[in-house]
C-alpha cells in the first residue's frame, strides 16, 4: 500500500496535461466546434516551451519555467487561430482543418528544431520543472485551478450559459442576441491556449527536451477523456484521473511483481478501450452537445 | 488586353466550378509557401526542386546523369500513400470520415507479418495469401467502426482514433509474442514471403519496387469500378449524399455503412501488408505510427475522393516523401515536405473561403466594369 502512495506524484504528473487539454477540448465542443487538433496544438506548445526554456534558462534560472509555460500557451493559442478561422469564419469541415493542424504540427516543430538546433529535436535544458511539497509537481495545481475556473465560468457565469447555448442550438442563441461566432472564437482560442499550456507542462515535467514523440497521443487521449467524461467538468476530472493512472501503470507496472508478467502495452490500450466500450454502452443517450461539429451559418434554420 | 481579362475570368470560373482546379491551386500554394519558408530560413530552395526533379525523372541535374532507380523508389514509396488515400476516399464518398486508416494499416501490417513468419512456405502463394489476409484484417478493423456507427451511433471519428491506438499497442503485444522477436524486430522473413520482384528491380536498377505495385493498380481500378459501375457503389454514394433519402428509397443504410468502412479498411490493410513484406526483410515491432494513414487523409482530400485523383495525389505525396533524403543532401530540412502536406490540408479546409473570395472579387469587378461602361 505504501508504495502506491509513493506513486501518486508520478500519476498526477501524467494526469495534469491530459486534464488541462481535455478541459480545453470540453470548452471547445460545448461551444459547438469539434477540435481534433488538440494533439497538434499540444505539440506546438511543447516545442515552444522547450525551446524558450532552453534559451532563457541560463539568464533567468529556474523561474524561466514559468516564462516557458506562458510562451507555450501563447504558441498553442496562435495556431488554434487557424482552426478557428477555418471552421468558424469559413464554415470549413472541422475534422479536416483539425487534421491539417495535426499534420502541420509535426512538420513545423521539427523544421524549426532543425533551424535552431541543427537536429531533429530541441537541445536538452538543464532543469525542468521542480516538484513542490510532497513531491507533487506544480502542474497538478495548475490543472486543478484550470478545471475549477472553467467550471465556474461555464456554469456560474452568463458567458458560460451563452457558450453552452451555442453548442446546443446556435440559431436559438443567435435569436436572443448572442454573438455565436464571437463566442466560438473565444472557445477555440481558449482550447488552443490550454492545449499549449498542457504541452508545455508535459515537456517540462516528463522530459528534458522536445522530440517528435514527446506528445505521443496525449491529445487524442484528451479527446477520449472529453467523450468519456460526457462533456462535464466533474466527469472530465474523473476520466483524466482514470486514464492518467492507466498511463502511469504502463511505466510503473514493473515495480509490482503481480503486474510484471503483463505486457505494459495493456495499460496503454486501456484508456482507448474503455472509451470505446463506454461509448457503446451509453449509446442510447447522446451526451454530446447537439450542434458540435456543425458549422453555424447565419440565417439558416 | 481584352483577351487577357477574359482568360483571367475563365480561370476564376474554373476555380469556382472544378474541384480538380482547386486541388491543383492548393498544391501550388503549398509549394509556394514551402519555398518562401526555405528562403526565410536562409537556404536555397533550388535544392528542393533539384531533389524533386531527380525523383520524378531520375535525372540528376548536377551530374547530368539519369538514375532510374529513383523513379522506382518513388513508385514504391507511393504505394501506401495511394492505398491509404483510397481508404479515406472510399469512406468519404459514403459520408464517413475515416481517420482510422492508420489503425487499419497497422492491422494489415501485423497480420501480414505474422502470416509471413508462421504460414506455409509455398512460393508465390505465400505472399499472395499474406496480402489477402492483410486485406481481411484491415477490413475487419474498419468494419467494426462501421458496425459501431450503424448500430450504436458511435461517432466514427472518435471510434477510429481509439482503434488506431488499440491497433498500435495490440500489434506490439502480438508481434513481441512471436518466437525469436526482440524489442524492435522479428527474425527475417522466409524468402517465399517477400514481395521482391527480380524483374521490376532489374528494370529500375535495384530499387525497392515490388509486386505490390500490381495490387495498387488493381485497387485503383477496383475502386473506380465499385464506386461508379456497381449498385453497391451507387448505394454508398447515395448514403453519402443524404442518409435519410437513401433509406427512404430502399437502400440498406446500415449495410452500406458497414461495407463501406470494411472496404476502406481493406485498402489500408493492403497498404500495411505491402509495406511489411515489400520494404522490410523482417517484421517490425512498431514504436510509433508510420503516418501513412494520416497522410492518406490528405491524399484523399487533394484527390477529391476520385480514383484517378487519389492515384495522382498519392504519387505526389510519395514523391515528396522519397525526395526527403535528396533534400537532406541539398541542405534542405526534410520536414519541409511534412509542412507542405499539412498546409495543403489546411488550404483544402479553407477552400470554401477561396471561393467566397473569388466570387466577391468577380462581383466587384463586374460592378466596376458596369460603372466604367455606363
Amino acid at each position: 500500500m505504501d508504495s502506491i502512495f509513493g506513486k501518486i506524484p508520478t500519476i498526477l504528473m501524467l494526469v495534469s496535461p491530459i486534464l488541462i487539454t481535455a478541459t480545453g477540448g470540453m470548452i471547445c465542443e460545448r461551444s459547438g466546434v469539434v477540435n481534433i487538433a488538440l494533439e497538434g496544438l499540444m505539440v506546438f506548445g511543447a516545442f515552444a516551451a522547450a525551446t524558450a526554456h532552453f534559451f532563457l534558462e541560463p539568464t533567468l534560472g529556474p523561474s524561466s519555467v514559468w516564462v516557458a509555460l506562458c510562451i507555450g500557451s501563447l504558441f498553442g493559442l496562435m495556431f488554434s487561430y487557424i482552426h478557428a478561422f477555418a471552421s468558424i469564419s469559413l464554415n470549413a469541415d472541422q475534422t479536416v482543418s483539425g487534421t491539417g493542424i495535426n499534420l502541420l504540427a509535426n512538420g513545423v516543430t521539427i523544421f524549426l528544431a532543425q533551424i535552431f538546433f541543427k537536429q531533429d529535436r530541441t537541445k536538452q535544458f538543464m532543469l525542468g520543472m521542480m516538484p513542490g511539497p510532497g513531491g507533487i509537481y506544480p502542474t497538478a495545481w495548475i490543472a486543478l485551478g484550470v478545471l475549477t475556473v472553467v467550471w465556474f465560468a461555464l456554469y456560474k457565469r452568463p458567458f458560460g450559459l451563452r457558450l453552452r447555448a451555442c453548442g446546443e442550438n446556435p440559431q436559438a442563441a443567435a435569436s436572443v442576441g448572442i454573438n455565436v461566432r464571437g463566442i466560438r472564437y473565444v472557445a477555440v482560442l481558449a482550447s488552443g491556449f490550454l492545449a499549449g499550456l498542457a504541452g508545455s507542462c508535459l515537456v517540462l515535467t516528463t522530459n528534458t527536451q522536445f522530440n517528435s514523440t514527446t506528445v505521443n497521443g496525449h491529445g487524442f487521449i484528451a479527446l477520449a477523456v472529453v467523450s468519456f467524461g460526457r462533456w462535464k467538468p466533474l466527469g472530465i476530472g474523473g476520466a483524466s484521473l482514470l486514464f492518467g493512472t492507466a498511463l502511469a501503470f504502463s511505466i510503473i507496472a514493473s515495480d509490482y511483481s503481480a503486474l510484471r508478467s503483463l505486457p505494459t502495452e495493456v495499460f496503454n490500450i486501456m484508456p482507448y478501450a474503455i472509451t470505446l466500450l463506454t461509448l457503446v454502452i451509453f449509446s442510447g443517450k447522446n451526451y454530446a452537445p447537439l450542434a458540435a461539429g456543425k458549422p453555424y451559418e447565419k440565417g439558416a434554420s | 488586353m481584352m483577351a487577357e481579362t477574359s482568360k483571367k475570368r475563365t480561370l476564376r470560373e474554373l476555380l469556382l466550378t472544378s474541384d480538380a482546379a482547386i486541388s491543383v491551386m492548393v498544391v501550388l500554394l503549398g509549394f509556394i509557401c514551402g519555398t518562401v519558408l526555405i528562403v526565410c530560413v536562409g537556404r536555397n530552395p533550388v535544392g528542393m526542386y533539384k531533389a524533386i526533379l531527380q525523383v520524378l525523372t531520375g535525372f540528376n541535374i548536377d551530374r547530368h546523369r539519369f538514375y532510374i532507380r529513383y523513379v522506382g523508389e518513388w513508385l514504391a514509396t507511393s504505394m501506401p500513400f495511394i492505398l491509404c488515400g483510397l481508404s479515406m476516399a472510399f469512406a468519404a464518398r459514403s459520408g464517413l470520415f475515416n481517420i482510422g486508416g492508420e489503425g487499419q494499416y497497422v492491422v494489415g501490417m501485423t497480420v501480414a507479418q505474422i502470416f509471413a513468419l508462421l504460414g506455409p512456405q509455398v512460393s508465390v502463394l505465400h505472399w499472395i495469401l499474406a496480402l489477402v489476409l492483410a486485406m481481411v484484417g484491415g477490413a475487419c478493423w474498419g468494419g467494426i467502426v462501421g458496425w459501431l456507427k450503424a448500430r450504436f451511433e458511435v461517432s466514427e471519428v472518435v471510434a477510429t482514433i481509439m482503434l488506431n491506438y488499440i491497433a498500435l499497442y495490440g500489434s506490439r503485444i502480438l508481434i513481441m509474442g512471436l518466437p525469436g522477436t526482440n524489442t524492435y524486430k522479428t527474425p527475417d522473413f522466409p524468402e517465399t514471403a517477400i514481395l521482391k520482384s527480380q524483374f521490376l528491380a532489374k528494370l529500375t536498377q535495384g530499387s525497392m519496387l515490388n509486386y505490390g505495385i500490381i495490387f495498387v493498380i488493381l485497387s485503383v481500378i477496383a475502386y473506380w469500378f465499385i464506386m461508379e459501375k456497381t449498385r453497391l457503389g451507387f448505394g454508398l454514394r447515395a448514403t453519402g449524399f443524404n442518409k435519410d433519402a437513401a433509406r427512404a428509397s430502399g437502400i440498406p443504410v446500415v449495410r452500406s455503412i458497414v461495407l463501406s468502412m470494411a472496404i476502406a479498411g481493406a485498402f489500408a490493410g493492403l497498404g500495411g501488408g505491402i509495406v511489411a513484406l515489400g520494404s522490410f526483410r523482417y517484421g517490425r515491432v512498431l514504436a510509433g505510427n508510420d503516418g501513412y494513414g494520416f497522410a492518406g487523409i490528405a491524399v484523399a482530400l487533394v484527390g477529391n475522393n476520385t480514383a484517378v485523383g487519389t492515384l495522382l495525389a498519392g504519387l505526389l505525396f510519395g514523391m515528396l516523401s522519397s525526395a526527403q533524403p535528396l533534400m537532406e543532401s541539398n541542405r534542405i530540412p526534410k520536414e519541409i515536405t511534412f509542412i507542405i502536406q499539412g498546409l495543403v490540408v489546411v488550404f483544402i479546409a479553407i477552400r470554401v473561403g477561396f471561393r467566397i473570395f473569388i466570387r466577391y472579387s468577380m462581383k466587384k469587378k463586374a460592378q466596376r466594369e458596369a460603372v466604367s461602361n455606363g
